[in-house]
């Protein structure tokens, strides 16, 4: 995430030297550290309230968390952790994580591709409804999607007699979390899509190469940064997703119980600093994919620089 | 981490193309994947929680008066956490994006935090803080403050769910804007607040709105966070999503549907709002970007 920089630097000079010059007014700016020479009002109330703001909101309850924890001895920490109920419900949050998010990557390139390159009846109202999953509440998505794959649901009356069950199972959870994450994954890939010229596709057929040679080796390479932003932004939306899912997992301790849902039940049994434990590896684990994001997101910057 | 929105403008090109038949069974998915996974869905909430008949649905949704409860707490603990985000929003993103100072960076990447917390996560560490056990919950108790299980903690939990969603809309454009017409009004002598309602807010008007629609509808739609704070006492700290979570746990579904419709409603409302302010800002772009080249 590189940064402009935000005031214009041969603007900042000239109005810097004009205040020096002014009479009365020779050391009194030239004396202030370089970023409050900046003539506009607002800095020390912005910083204040931009910064009591996080700390009361943000770093004081992550420290309340941290202090939690570190009230368990590294044993029983670990055992919190590690338990095999635990282990068990991070492998059924990161499973599900991981297949919807690779579902979504590949319909979102599929959505973002027909939209952009396609006109077509409809095109705009897909285009809207896409951005459902953003406005519409999780319990809403989970309620619905559990009613529709149940046996007698519109969904499960066909998918059950195959044998495939939606309902109280991995397979919804991995359902509810592609309805959250497929947007994210349409609205990373779209506007590289939209940005993309025609020549370099023009120049790759007029080579020869075969309209799928060129998406496979012009446009995809060009994509892939897209894609993946999207991938983690569904795959850190869904390891930390509770609403839809309890809706329809059943929530079934080894089987389709995921970390959210086992601190809940933690927490109503009163034990916080086990609750707090698989809280701290939960978050550990999105942050570690937002960072990931971050550096894809840099290192496509220096590319494509 | 941005995600743009603001595409509307785009209409496709022609360009090298694929075989026909491969663009219609593309066609073909997309509509296949939209109405699948979203637009029956969506009509699914209506057409469940309309089937006992209108005159059912409607005493579900006014008869109860838990219901009535978790819809009057919802519409009002949603817009505090938004007027309370926007504030941050603006002096977030005016101290960000107008100056430089040691730690800037760090505070952009702070921003980003709330993304990374569970809900749950973001619950759980409220109540160790001000919940009866947590660290500050006794003090603040002496002086019969109660945040946890009532509804101040629904508004914490909702404005740190949703804190950083102005925030996230104002910086870049703010940044894309610069700071030209700002330091020209400072060197003509206007004051903080002229500056900022005759110049700023002018130029972000579009985009705080946007930033305040998102920020509305995952207020209103908050689950995990709340879910954890509220204690679900019936009538008292049930929103309007906890609600629908209550009622279906006691297999009401007809009542379940028709509060969910009144969310399903809400988020229909936002999209609505959302292309119409896409078409706006179009429209504002378009109009700066002449008057750009005529000058």
């Amino acid at each position: 995430m590189s940064q402009s920089s935000p005031v214009d630097s041969a603007t900042t000079r000239s109005v810097k030297s004009d205040a020096e010059s002014g009479p009365g007014s020779d050391n009194v700016v030239a004396r202030r550290p370089r970023f409050l020479r900046n003539p506009l009002p607002g800095f020390g109330i912005g910083l204040g309230i931009t910064v009591s703001y996080l700390s009361l909101l943000l770093l004081l309850p992550i420290l309340a968390c941290l202090a939690k924890a570190a009230e368990l001895t590294p044993s029983a920490f670990l055992a919190a952790v590690w338990s095999a109920r635990a282990r068990a419900a991070y492998f059924v949050t990161f499973q599900t994580s991981l297949i919807s998010a690779l579902i979504s990557a590949a319909l979102g390139l599929l959505l973002a591709w027909v939209l952009v390159r396609y006109q077509f009846f409809g095109r705009r109202f897909l285009d809207a409804l896409i951005d459902l999953p953003f406005a519409l509440p999780t319990a809403v998505c989970g309620l619905v999607f559990s009613a529709l794959l149940v046996e007698d649901g519109w969904y499960g009356q066909f998918l059950v007699p195959l044998g495939i069950q939606g309902a109280y199972s991995k397979l919804g959870i991995i359902i509810v979390l592609t309805f959250v994450g497929v947007p994210f994954a349409v609205r990373t890939v779209q506007p590289v899509l939209e940005s993309m010229e025609a020549d370099t596709e023009e120049a790759a057929s007029s080579l020869g190469a075969s309209r799928w040679q060129t998406f496979r080796w012009v446009l995809f390479p060009a994509l892939w940064p897209g894609i993946l932003t999207g991938f983690a932004l569904a795959f850190a939306r869904g390891l930390g997703e509770y609403g839809s899912v309890v809706f329809i997992s059943g929530n079934m301790p080894f089987k389709t119980e995921i970390a959210p849902v086992l601190i809940v039940a933690r927490l109503e049994e009163f034990s916080y600093p086990e609750a707090t434990a698989i809280a701290i590896v939960l978050v550990g684990a999105s942050l570690a994919s937002l960072a990931t994001i971050n550096w894809l997101e840099r290192r496509s910057q220096r590319y494509a620089n | 981490m941005q995600i743009k929105h603001h595409h509307s403008a785009h209409v496709p090109t022609a360009t090298p193309g694929e075989p026909f038949w491969i663009r219609c069974l593309l066609i073909f998915a997309a509509y296949v994947v939209v109405f699948g996974l979203i637009l029956i869905p969506l009509a699914y909430v209506f057409f469940e929680a309309l089937r006992p008949g209108l005159q059912t649905f409607w005493s579900n949704l006014v008869d109860d008066p838990d219901t009535r409860h978790a819809i009057w707490l919802t519409v009002t603990v949603a817009p505090i956490a938004v007027i309370l985000n926007t504030i941050f929003g603006l002096a977030a993103a005016w101290t960000i994006t107008k100056f430089r100072f040691p730690g800037r960076a760090l505070l952009m990447s702070l921003l980003d935090v709330p993304f990374a917390i569970s809900p749950v996560v973001a619950g759980l560490m409220f109540v160790l803080l001000f919940g009866m056990q947590g660290y500050l919950g006794p003090t603040l108790r002496e002086y019969g403050i109660k945040l946890i299980f009532a509804w101040p903690g629904l508004v914490i939990a909702t404005t740190f769910i949703t804190m950083p969603f102005i925030a996230r809309e104002l910086i870049p454009l703010m940044q894309s804007l610069g700071s030209d017409e700002e330091l020209a009004a400072v060197s003509l002598g206007a004051n903080r607040w002229q500056l900022f309602w005759r110049i700023t807010l002018p130029n972000i008007k579009w985009g705080l709105l946007y930033g305040i629609i998102q920020c509305n509808a995952r207020a209103i739609g908050e689950f995990g966070a709340v879910y954890v704070v509220s204690g679900h006492i019936a009538g008292e700290t049930d929103t309007m999503p906890l609600r629908v979570e209550k009622l279906f746990q006691e297999y009401n579904n007809p009542g379940s549907f028709a509060v969910a419709t009144v969310l399903t409603l809400m988020a229909l409302s936002t999209l609505v709002l959302k292309v119409l302010l896409e078409h706006w800002i179009a429209a504002q772009d378009a109009a700066r970007f002449k008057e750009a080249e005529e000058s």
